[in-house]
């Protein structure tokens, strides 16, 4: 980070994703993250990172999900996956997925659940 | 660090969750429900009562190409919108986290977000009674797709209130689908209303166990 990087004006225009991704689109991208997948980050952002990519490693000190990530950048999901896809490969960040749909529906699992509502 | 005071409310920098916001650093898998319904029926509504943290909007961006995308004279007559999906959160204990995500109701938008419904635990068919027909569609997609749901009908104080049993034959839903009331401003309601589809989940995972 430093100031000469450009300070995006916060628009999300196709222009500005495709330099983000490279051209590349979500659905290219080889990976299993899910809207809820969390995503954590291994260690602080390195200088020379990509904005966007040291943006998510900055936030994801803490887990956050797939959807939180792209709601924090207003990025679409589709960017912020290819991103992501890059930063696993990297070791920069690590995923834990969701819980799988063949366990479902997971009968402890919907108990956890109850009992979590009852709290609220 | 150094240029905090530079930078614009829509800077990458400034992007991040409060810190109260931060999940534990024990939250290891997450799981997701979906709200479904028409434009105004109180999705986010819903979300926010029962969220631990302000709705978030998630955006994905829906080329429509026109006629005559293979030749480049169509490039032009692309015309991209931006669907939004709003979402919420609930953390259920210090390893789960519940997600809900608001979504429209036309099944276009759902492929917008891969895997929305992919491991989603259920839905909530929230449902306007002066806009019924906007949830046949909606039912018979999550019928098809067989995602398990129940159905909530918002009560609008201008909203023409008819006997549950009533709406059930109306949206022609199977006997087995709970059909609950709410008012998705109220935390316990909507909370009720979640509680209602993971008794229903739980119904039906007793009775996969037991086949």
């Amino acid at each position: 980070m430093n100031s000469d990087e450009p300070h995006w004006d916060g628009g999300g225009g196709p222009e500005r994703l495709y330099v983000i991704t490279g051209g590349r689109s979500g659905s290219s991208a080889k990976t299993t993250l899910d809207l809820v997948t969390l995503i954590v980050a291994r260690s602080g952002p390195r200088p020379g990172m990509q904005p966007e990519q040291a943006a998510i490693v900055r936030i994801c000190q803490r887990p956050l999900s797939v959807a939180e990530i792209s709601a924090h950048l207003s990025l679409p999901v589709s960017v912020v996956t290819v991103l992501l896809s890059d930063l696993i490969a990297d070791n920069r960040v690590f995923s834990r997925p969701p819980v799988p749909p063949a366990k479902l529906p997971d009968i402890a699992l919907i108990e956890a659940v109850i009992d979590g509502l009852q709290k609220l | 660090m150094d240029f905090r005071s530079s930078e614009s409310p829509g800077s990458v920098e400034t992007a991040g969750p409060r810190s109260e916001d931060a999940l534990p650093e024990s939250a290891t898998a997450a799981v997701k429900v979906v709200i479904v319904g028409g434009f105004g029926v109180g999705k986010t509504t819903l979300v926010g009562s029962v969220s631990e943290i302000r709705p978030l909007t998630t955006e994905e961006t829906m080329t429509q190409a026109g006629v005559g995308v293979d030749d480049t004279a169509g490039v032009e007559r692309k015309s991209t919108t931006t669907v939004a999906m709003d979402f919420g959160r609930i953390s259920i204990n210090d390893e789960l986290v519940l997600y809900l995500f608001g979504t429209p109701g036309q099944e276009r938008f759902w492929f917008l977000w891969r895997g929305l419904f992919e491991g989603a635990l259920g839905a909530v068919v929230l449902v306007d009674t002066r806009r019924l027909e906007v949830s046949f569609d909606v039912i018979g997609r999550l019928e098809e797709r067989s995602v398990p749901f129940v159905v909530a009908v918002n009560s609008f104080p201008d909203a023409p209130s008819y006997p549950l049993d009533e709406l059930r034959g109306a949206l022609d839903l199977p006997a087995d689908v709970p059909i609950v009331e709410c008012d998705a401003r109220l935390r316990t309601s909507s909370r009720d209303v979640l509680m209602a589809l993971m008794r229903y989940l739980q119904t039906l995972a007793v009775t996969t166990e037991a086949s």
